[in-house]
């Protein structure tokens, strides 16, 4: 394809949800939309890929979704995730949008599943794609081709064009050469910069050398680094990512889902000194793998072993890699690289310390340690019957909170005003709504919601100056 | 070793793969695969066996996937089920080597159905007719004679290996309820819809298609009517002493005209698919095998009707004799050709209705 002697209305950078949605309503409105997507092919569509739900506000029942789920508990929700680090107006314009969203997925390809199976907890608030997020890119590209929307893979906007507020074109690197290709307007949907180590290195520390990224190692950050250069305003904490304890052995870029590792709760977890160093049963793990991904990169070569024995051993989702595993508490530490007389210590001080009750992995059961340091406020049962298995934990991160600033019709600011044409939606502006923590499934209803914002604002303001009026 | 090249065994790579989807299980809606797979957390080389009989090749989870290749776990979980679905079924035929061969080989399914013809164009031409219509080419008690061993003999050793089948993968006794939900989804090929969706992901890659869906249904109904025509001719025949040949308004016409046209047509709509489909989502090895198989019920459907066409011309012997030839090659390779699939399938469904409400 002959990309450089297109002429489009719009260029859309990123292939993820939030840009799909947003490229989808532009071709809708009858504009003439590219999408440039840095990654190759099989790899389309950013962290999208990895995602599984959409957080849906609903008054009654809903596709697969029982119950009622009011903005009011939406926010409250949202709040007491970021402890209020919130832009309360964007927030509920993504609320309230995304009740309206579903519908429109499904018009748009998207097919819904009942709640997984160990999901029970997100069965009211939250629809899950069937297939998971890749089958919900795979709709949205098929949709957005049959609309004549034209993709380039391989295509990465290095630069964004600027004349003034007016934004002019782009220059992406397509095959090795880079070409300036010009347009009237843009929707920025590249996501956050966390596959970018050096970066995410000088934001967080030499220690972030050690970290795994969950997603797409395409999420660099080019488009937003360039538009910050450029003196769009920011926002969002530019040193924080939202990272999770996961397998150790993930692969370094795209583990995804089956890297998670559950089984926390019911471990002990010591560092490479063969030390415990935070209470493993203070809440359930859907609150807390967030805390343990920052305790981990705490801690010596930011890695620690989760310790379980025979009792546990099916008291957690199954995992895709096998542990090490080992007949006595010392030939699993050396196993795993760890010194064993220390292992074996923590191991018997921490037996030593539990206490008779009733253990229930379902939920708080106050079975706790007495006389240990740290102590373990639930799960508390001794590590005693083999075969013990371990299980090394890393920092994984999720995505990035520093992201572009946008108003409510999602468009860009630079320090002193909106920019005329140029719009952002996703990771890369999520940061707005998202300051802090994360709520499970809105990273999508942000990106779907303010994609298609994107989209319709930009064939609204494009097209009124095609026919020869001014935008507002 | 999640990120060796799939170099193993069908067996160990189906492992591997299943492990890995175990730890997602962002799939679970699409068909029975991931239900009977989720609820386990060790997989022993019956229950992959059990899995891999129950997919039907849909494809709808590889196209979801965000592990399939290039990503290290390189996971391509129909082709997985696919590898190990066919050598199952060689592996428990019996006896074995026959399916190695007619599974495997499209070459061997077109010999097997040269020498089928061949065997009745000599009967035709050797044994004297006896009787009206296609009798007068053929007779009855030669037809009889040559068919029946060859109808019973297949059935028992396809017998043998779905005993076997079901021993491996602990099959109990069964209940009419079982029975129910198997026929059901056999009946609707329920695995094919895609779950919530709109079929599956098999000619036109990603996008959902009903074809497959609606293709099989017709063969496999068109070929269960042929059948019920074959036994209502049997019965007129034996219990009403009313032998053929047979007007259109009749049982084994009613039956047969609908059955061939829709086996005709739905093989060779499946034939049309495979072609479009991508070949290394399925077993790659078995793909002559299988096509040769379809081909060989739409050439089955079709000289049939075409003998019915023929009526009263000087074609009735040719095509009598072809049409008696495929149908004898369809019969004497059952249990060791694609055809076996059916049964072995069916026996996963009563499998999985057990581990559902047993």
């Amino acid at each position: 394809m002959d990309i450089a002697s297109k002429n489009p209305d719009l260029i859309v950078a990123g292939a993820g949800n939030a840009a799909l949605c947003a490229a989808i309503e532009a071709a809708e409105a009858g504009m003439d939309v590219l999408m440039l997507e840095a990654a190759p092919k099989p790899y389309r569509g950013g962290n999208s890929r990895h995602t599984r739900n959409f957080r849906c506000m609903h008054d009654a029942p809903i596709s697969t979704l029982s119950g009622a789920y009011g903005e009011k508990e939406y926010l409250a929700d949202l709040l007491r995730v970021t402890n209020g680090e919130t832009d309360e107006e964007l927030a509920r314009i993504a609320i309230r949008g995304s009740e309206k969203a579903l519908p429109w997925m499904e018009a748009h390809g998207v097919v819904f599943q009942n709640s997984l199976s160990g999901t029970l907890s997100l069965e009211r608030t939250n629809a899950f794609f069937l297939g998971g997020g890749k089958a919900l890119v795979n709709a949205y590209h098929n949709t957005a081709e049959d609309l004549g929307v034209t993709v380039a893979y391989g295509a990465e906007v290095r630069r964004v064009h600027l004349d003034g507020d007016r934004f002019t074109g782009v220059t992406a690197r397509v095959g090795g050469a880079e070409l300036d290709i010009p347009a009237r307007g843009a929707v920025l949907a590249s996501g956050g910069f966390q596959a970018d180590i050096d970066w995410l290195a000088s934001a967080w520390g030499e220690a972030a050398r050690n970290f795994l990224i969950r997603g797409t190692p395409y999420n660099r950050g080019v488009v937003l680094r360039d538009m910050l250069d450029k003196g769009a305003r920011s926002v969002g904490d530019p040193t924080q990512c939202h990272a999770v304890a996961i397998d150790g052995r993930a692969p370094k870029f795209d583990g995804g889902i089956v890297t998670r590792l559950d089984c926390v709760p019911f471990s002990i977890v010591v560092n490479r000194h063969g030390e415990r160093f935070h209470d493993e049963g203070e809440d359930v793990w859907p609150k807390h793998y967030a805390i343990w991904g920052r305790l981990v990169a705490a801690q010596p070569d930011q890695v620690a072993y989760a310790i379980i024995d025979a009792k546990a051993a099916d008291d957690f989702m199954p995992t895709v890699h096998p542990p090490e595993t080992a007949d006595t508490i010392g030939g699993l530490a050396r196993k795993m690289g760890l010194p064993p007389e220390a292992v074996e210590k923590t191991v018997a001080e921490y037996n030593a310390a539990c206490r008779p009750g009733t253990f229930d992995g379902g939920d708080l059961d106050g079975l706790s340690t007495a006389g240990v340091d740290p102590p373990k406020t639930n799960w508390a049962r001794p590590i005693t019957d083999p075969p013990f298995a371990g299980y090394a934990l890393r920092p994984g991160v999720t995505f990035t909170y520093l992201g572009l600033k946008v108003g409510p019709d999602a468009r860009v600011r630079s320090n002193s005003r909106p920019y005329a044409n140029i719009w952002a939606a996703g990771e890369i502006m999520a940061g707005s709504i998202l300051g802090q923590g994360y709520l499970a499934g809105f990273g999508m209803t942000i990106g779907t919601v303010f994609g298609r914002i994107a989209g319709r604002e930009a064939a609204r303001v494009l097209s009124s100056r095609r026919n020869g009026g001014t935008h507002a | 070793m999640l990120d060796e090249p799939p170099t193993a065994t069908p067996l160990e790579e189906a492992r591997r793969q299943v492990r890995i989807c175990n730890a997602c299980r962002y799939c679970e809606g699409y068909c029975a695969v991931f239900p009977s797979m989720f609820s386990r957390r060790s997989f022993a080389d019956a229950d992959l066996s059990q899995l891999a009989q129950l997919c039907h090749n849909c494809r709808g989870c590889h196209y979801a996937c965000q592990y399939t290749e290039p990503h290290e776990f390189a996971l391509n979980l129909p082709a997985a089920l696919a590898d190990l679905r066919a050598e199952d079924q060689i592996r428990l035929a019996w006896p074995s080597g026959l399916a190695g061969v007619f599974q495997r080989s499209g070459v061997a399914m077109a010999a097997a159905m040269a020498a089928g013809t061949a065997i009745l164009f000599l009967a035709v031409a050797a044994l004297p007719g006896d009787g009206p219509g296609f009798y007068s080419h053929l007779s009855h008690a030669a037809m009889v004679a040559i068919f029946t061993p060859a109808f019973l003999f297949p059935l028992a050793a396809l017998w043998v290996a779905l005993r076997r089948y079901w021993r491996e993968v602990g099959g109990g006794r069964t209940t009419l309820s079982h029975w129910r939900d198997a026929s059901l989804a056999a009946a609707t090929l329920r695995n094919l819809s895609g779950g919530a969706a709109k079929g599956c992901n098999f000619e036109k890659g990603d996008r959902y298609s009903q074809a497959r869906r609606h293709a099989h249904s017709a063969a496999m109904w068109g070929f269960l009517l042929c059948f019920a025509s074959t036994a209502s001719g049997t019965i007129l025949h034996y219990l009403f002493d009313w032998p053929a040949p047979y007007p259109f308004l009749s049982p084994p016409k009613l039956l047969g005209v609908p059955g061939g046209i829709l086996l005709t047509a739905g093989a060779a709509a499946l034939a049309v698919l495979k072609l479009k489909s991508d070949s290394k989502l399925g077993s790659e090895s078995a793909w002559g095998g299988e096509m040769a198989f379809t081909l060989l019920l739409c050439f089955t459907g079709l000289s049939g009707l075409a003998l019915y066409a023929a009526t009263g011309t000087v074609l009735v012997a040719p095509l009598l004799a072809a049409h008696l030839g495929l149908v004898l090659t369809l019969f004497l390779t059952l249990p060791w050709s694609k055809m076996a699939h059916g049964f072995f399938r069916f026996a996963a469904l009563l499998r999985d209705a057990q581990r559902k409400s047993p």
